[in-house]
């Protein structure tokens, strides 16, 4: 389950916008320990999104280097990094990024068809995921037909459907109501601490940010604060059919 | 990703654009069912003048006479009075692959009737010779082997001569005196026309070969003919029938290795294969012209995978996020437009197919459906599929997941 230790240690990250080098990470040092959860704060442009990008391997370090448990992967090539992001990460964002064409449990099962899972026990382990974020009996919906929250919990359940070591939500409770995010946090609390996955939450939102155990903060490229989180938030018991 | 699942996701995504899918489809169905039908029109027309010309003369062979040589002045081909009735008689028998043979030897002359005459062509044959040129008689009959061997004063009439000589009377049975001898119309040959290189073939009188040695030949060449006319088996079999004559002939003649043929056998399919290949340009051509609307089919599908893509920018970068590795992308926009193209083939090749037989059905053209034209038709398709595929799936694969996460 969930064993990330994280070492970032002198990371930058340069883009070339035309003529104009825009130096979105200015040398970062981070360290997260497997079976934590923090939260990345700070506002737009400040590189919270580029460090995310890097963590989630979708992205490489212009220079500067990132152990994800012991291993060198900021040199890795695009499809090592893709067998990286199928075995070891998931993901969670915003917009929840289901394929609006399949079904709440095909979505589930997308990680494993790059991995050749069988077909079989793809469908049994996709409908274990949607289980536990309490969505058993909505397998065979589309996401148009299912609430935001639920598709929320749809996107959880496929980015935990290979059991990652880390788990990287970026602004995953953006487009919900209140009730609703407070319901997701208790998810990803739930899933740190009953399945010790790691978690890295980006979000804008201080009272979202307080369901977290540690804060990290963001300004202009570089890691302004650290912080643990001493009055921590922890969300109700989910109702089943929330949402 | 394995193969199946990747044709899934690709027969889904087809199967969710079905007008789009189908238009797309309708560009390669309209280009294969094109080049099946006219290679079919074309394959077709091809055989129809080859049997034509089959029927007319493609199984010919001549067999002329050779060279003389005097005091070392080669006289040229046809100079040496060197062939004969049996040697005609010899190849009918001995040359397993020749069907008939007709000994033939040429003079000219007046024919007189009444108060008209007309100089001609006389031509001396056996009675196959009408069955080679495949030539009938219009009014009477031809000549027996009877009336040749017996060196009978018979003769056929060109349809030139007849109207020249008789005009509106009926010929046969009258006589008519050829280089003052007396000689029976027994026949008005059927009209022919001109040769290919405007001769007017129907200004001739025929008789018998021996006839015409015997009775209106000067005597230089006694017993020589001018040249044997020999029809193969079929056109297949010319070849065989050229090397079996030629062979026949240095034994008949006694030339042995080294010595230079007193004969000459020629080859008359030339023809033939000259239609042929202007036949087989003319197939070339109209699968050419069919191919362009499968370019055109082929570029649709581009066309519509590259819309595709962009559109599905962010299911991209969904896949990509989970896992998905360059190739998984690319071979998941390739077997989409692979599948497009094939299946568009094969309604094509149906089409196709049911078209050329109601072509030949209502219009009456000759077609034929090759294999060959079917499976390459297929096989093109899909290469078109891969080819023009190949594009949009790779401008898929190489998408920054970041940006492509990003696109709305």
């Amino acid at each position: 389950m969930g064993t990330a230790s994280i070492e970032i240690r002198g990371v930058t990250k340069t883009y070339l916008l035309g003529d104009v080098t825009v130096q979105a990470l200015k040398g970062v040092d981070l360290s997260i320990a497997s079976g934590e959860f923090v939260a990345v704060m700070g506002p737009s442009g400040s590189g919270k999104s580029t460090l995310m990008n890097i963590l989630g391997c979708l992205d490489r370090p212009t220079s500067g280097s990132y152990l994800l448990d012991g291993r060198e992967i900021g040199d890795l090539s695009r499809d090592d990094r893709a067998g990286v992001r199928r075995a070891r990460l998931g993901f969670v964002f915003q917009g929840f990024n289901l394929l609006p064409r399949l079904s709440a449990l095909e979505n589930v099962e997308l990680p494993m068809i790059y991995d050749d899972t069988p077909g079989p026990v793809r469908r049994g382990k996709a409908g274990q995921a949607l289980a536990s974020v309490g969505l058993a009996e909505r397998a065979h919906h589309l996401p148009s037909q299912m609430s935001g929250g639920q598709q929320q919990r749809v996107a959880i359940a496929r980015a935990i459907v290979n059991t990652p070591s880390l788990l990287l939500a970026d602004e995953p409770t953006g487009n919900l109501d209140t009730a609703t995010s407070e319901e997701i946090m208790g998810i990803f609390q739930r899933l740190n601490e009953k399945l010790g996955i790691t978690l890295v939450l980006v979000t804008h939102e201080s009272d979202i940010a307080l369901f977290a155990r540690r804060v990290i903060r963001f300004r202009d490229g570089v890691l302004v604060e650290d912080v643990p989180v001493t009055d921590r938030r922890v969300a109700p018991p989910a109702g089943e059919n929330a949402g | 990703m394995n193969l199946l699942s990747a044709g899934k996701v690709s027969f889904r995504s087809l199967r969710a654009n079905k007008m789009r899918s189908g238009l797309t489809m309708l560009g390669m169905i309209i280009g294969v069912a094109a080049v099946i039908i006219m290679v079919a029109i074309g394959e077709g027309a091809r055989r129809r003048i080859a049997d034509q010309i089959a029927s007319t003369g493609s199984n010919l062979l001549l067999v002329l006479r050779g060279s003389t040589t005097s005091g070392g002045l080669r006289a040229g081909s046809g100079s040496a009075p060197t062939l004969t009735i049996a040697d005609a008689k010899a190849i009918a028998k001995e040359v397993p692959s020749v069907l008939r043979v007709s000994p033939t030897s040429r003079s000219s002359g007046p024919v007189v009737y009444g108060n008209q005459n007309w100089s001609t062509i006389l031509q001396g044959v056996s009675p196959e010779f009408l069955e080679i040129r495949d030539w009938g008689t219009s009014a009477g009959r031809s000549f027996t082997h009877q009336e040749m061997d017996a060196s009978a004063k018979v003769c056929l009439l060109g349809v030139t001569v007849a109207e020249n000589l008789f005009g509106g009377e009926d010929p046969v049975g009258k006589i008519v005196r050829i280089k003052r001898a007396p000689f029976i119309v027994v026949g008005v040959l059927e009209p022919k026309g001109q040769s290919p290189n405007g001769q007017d073939q129907d200004d001739t009188v025929i008789v018998p070969v021996t006839t015409l040695l015997k009775k209106l030949a000067g005597s230089a060449h006694a017993g020589s003919i001018g040249a044997i006319l020999v029809q193969a088996v079929d056109g297949d079999r010319v070849k065989e029938a050229e090397r079996d004559v030629a062979v026949l002939f240095r034994q008949r003649h006694r030339i042995g290795p080294g010595q230079d043929d007193d004969f000459t056998v020629r080859n008359l399919s030339e023809m033939l294969d000259l239609a042929e290949s202007a036949a087989q340009t003319m197939s070339l051509l109209l699968g050419g012209i069919a191919s362009v609307s499968l370019l055109v089919g082929g570029i649709g599908i581009m066309n519509i995978m590259l819309v595709s893509v962009t559109e599905r920018t962010r299911e991209i970068g969904i896949r990509m996020a989970v896992g998905a590795r360059e190739r998984d992308i690319l071979s998941q926009f390739l077997i989409e437009a692979v599948l497009l193209a094939i299946t568009g083939g094969l309604v094509g090749i149906f089409l196709g197919t049911t078209g050329a037989v109601l072509v030949s059905r209502f219009a009456g053209w000759t077609t034929s459906i090759s294999l060959s034209a079917v499976v390459l038709a297929f096989g093109f398709s899909a290469a078109v599929g891969v080819f023009f595929g190949f594009y949009p799936a790779r401008k898929a694969s190489r998408m920054d997941p970041i940006e492509a996460l990003r696109y709305e």
